[in-house]
């Protein structure tokens, strides 16, 4: 869920819908797919490509906390793993600009807005990876609290968006646990090792508990997404839910979560627990957060570095199929 | 299934596993089959989250990845032959860098994409010859086998490398300059390929590894035929040739690679990760 804060219209009533918009909304009701050739309603479409987009741009400048590690990743195993972790992300990236090229949106387009910062990234990954502990507990953390949304969204009524992410899912949750076995490890080990992994949890905790999204009270953007389907749940119910997973795994590491408020409730048969500093999520959002100049930088960066790359390619194509069309001229 | 128990007799069979007269050679020579793979890796893996477009992003890491896992056999191998109880993490990660034995052409800085993808090339060029040989020929059959797993991803590699080659050098007027640039740049590092010593004659000798000047006349041939299709120059061959990497005389470049790489392993003496 690296998806926060997007801008949807206010909820219709049925009876405000035209006749085309009553078949959709009966069609995303009855659990159909809907597909990219199918009628759908422009606020549907515009706010399924802010989503899709703010998500890809979340696995792309996702890469760049954890990419921090590979250089010095302690073992041989772990570069390879935290290799590979780190390559999915920049696959699911690339899924999911193919997923929102479906709805008339270009992957250069959606690019150029990120680079201007017309549009967000998720706000956990303004936040930097200070020790290897915090390659664990983004896995762990981060990936889990994704997963949380994700799972859901494999049902999400637009076709490609939801194959999409039935894929990312299946490699996400791997991420989970090889995030986890680093914290296991990490908890299991010297003195130094388990303080490395009590850092990361106090510096985590909360920036993950605010990749939900703000309270539901605040939260403006949801009823009509969750119509269509392209919002399951709202924020507070899967904030709850992670919070629950994920305290017995914090107890079992011996790592105490940062929240003197955290108890067990007999009656909600859940956690109480902290709200995050919602003040800090916005000043994050607005690009004040530790890592904000810095990972649009690196994206901006890459991007125009890499120009004369891609447009050494594209001529060569160009002029590849000059030559294709030469030949076949000649040839008859 | 008998096939397997074959390779298995064989493998333990390896006549130069215990094999005095050659273990330190064999162990030299196969730190620097792991050091390359390993430093090249490095390097590799610098541009993830980095790349010009998201594909390349994605064939870079692999590239880095493959070469880990080449890393790993190698070194694992090397940790056996020395017979001091060493795995591949203690070779990687606790030597310093005039223990490490590879070329010089894989420690320079990954520079633009020209000279990555340049550098790129003319190793796999290199490292494909070789490790076909070895998949081939070798006398060790220990050798044999990470040779032929290695094959598969560096075949990749080279078919890779060699396209982007060719379409850079015959893309725009830019992207031809800078892929001059970097070949005229890593062309004096390419001689100690094939600049052989006493470590690889006496793997050559024994069969295990082949003659260095053998590979060179096809790799002078499958390399200028790449160039000439991406238009670029091919410098004069038997220019001069930086050497040294082999025996452990580095650049500057390779001590700020392992104090990066070495870092908690060096911090955290004996710690488990």
């Amino acid at each position: 869920m690296y998806a926060q804060l997007v801008k949807s219209e206010g909820l219709k009533s049925r009876e405000d819908m035209s006749p085309e918009e009553r078949d959709f909304q009966d069609r995303v009701d009855n659990g159909e797919k809907i597909e990219p050739k199918d009628w759908m309603p422009e606020g549907y479409r515009k706010t399924l490509i802010r989503q899709i987009g703010q998500h890809a741009h979340s696995e792309i400048v996702g890469q760049l906390p954890e990419g921090n590690w590979i250089t010095r990743a302690p073992t041989l195993e772990r570069k390879a793993i935290l290799l590979a972790k780190v390559q999915d992300e920049a696959g699911h990236g690339l899924y999911l600009y193919s997923a929102a090229e479906t709805l008339g949106v270009s992957r250069d387009e959606l690019l150029e807005k990120l680079h201007s910062g017309k549009m967000k990234y998720s706000s956990i990954f303004n936040y930097p990876t200070l020790n290897w502990a915090d390659i664990g507990a983004v896995g762990w953390l981060v990936d889990g609290a994704a997963i949380m949304n994700q799972v859901p969204l494999q049902r999400t009524s637009f076709g490609p968006y939801s194959r999409a992410m039935i894929r990312i899912c299946k490699e996400e949750s791997f991420h989970q646990r090889q995030g986890y076995a680093i914290m296991m490890k990490m908890a299991a080990g010297t003195p130094e090792q388990k303080d490395m992994a009590q850092d990361a949890l106090n510096r985590f905790w909360f920036p993950s508990l605010m990749m939900f999204g703000p309270s539901d009270k605040d939260s403006v953007h949801s009823a009509q997404s969750m119509a269509w389907k392209i919002k399951m749940n709202t924020n507070d119910e899967l904030r709850q839910k992670f919070v629950n997973e994920t305290v017995p795994q914090a107890d079992y590491l011996g790592l105490k979560v940062p929240d003197d408020k955290l108890a067990w409730n007999e009656d909600k048969q859940g956690y109480d627990f902290s709200e995050p500093d919602w003040s800090e999520f916005f000043e994050v959002i607005k690009g004040n957060g530790p890592c904000n100049r810095e990972r649009l930088n690196a994206r901006v960066k890459a991007w125009d570095d890499g120009a004369w790359f891609r447009e050494g390619l594209n001529a060569y194509a160009d002029k590849a199929a000059d030559r294709r069309k030469a030949a076949a001229v000649a040839a008859e | 299934m008998s096939g397997a128990q074959t390779t298995d007799a064989e493998l333990k069979a390896d006549p130069f596993m215990n094999d005095d007269a050659i273990r330190a050679a064999f162990f030299e020579w196969l730190c620097r089959m792991g050091d390359n793979a390993l430093i090249l890796g490095h390097r590799t893996s610098e541009w993830c989250g980095h790349g010009p477009v998201l594909e390349e992003d994605i064939a870079l890491a692999n590239t880095a990845l493959d070469l880990i896992g080449h890393t790993q056999m190698w070194l694992g191998l090397a940790g056996e032959v020395e017979g001091k109880g060493r795995d591949a993490d203690d070779l990687a990660y606790l030597r310093d860098a005039m223990k490490f034995h590879n070329l010089l052409l894989v420690e320079l800085p990954k520079g633009d994409m020209a000279v990555t993808i340049m550098r790129e090339f003319l190793f796999d060029a290199y490292h494909h010859l070789l490790l076909k040989w070895l998949a081939e020929h070798s006398t060790s059959p220990r050798v044999a086998e990470i040779a032929a797993k290695a094959l598969k991803e560096v075949s990749y590699h080279l078919d890779r490398a060699s396209d982007i080659v060719v379409r850079l050098g015959d893309g725009t007027e830019e992207s031809h300059r800078r892929m001059q640039e970097a070949l005229e740049l890593l062309w004096p590092y390419t001689g100690e390929m094939f600049a052989g010593d006493n470590v690889d004659a006496a793997l050559s000798g024994a069969g295990i590894a082949p003659e260095l000047t053998g590979l060179q006349g096809l790799w002078d041939e499958d390399v200028r035929s790449i160039l000439d299709e991406a238009t670029l120059k091919t410098p004069e061959p038997g220019g001069y040739a930086h050497l040294g990497g082999k025996q452990g005389r580095h650049t500057e470049h390779l001590g700020f690679i392992l104090a990066e790489m070495q870092f908690l392993q060096r911090a955290y003496p004996g710690a488990s990760w």
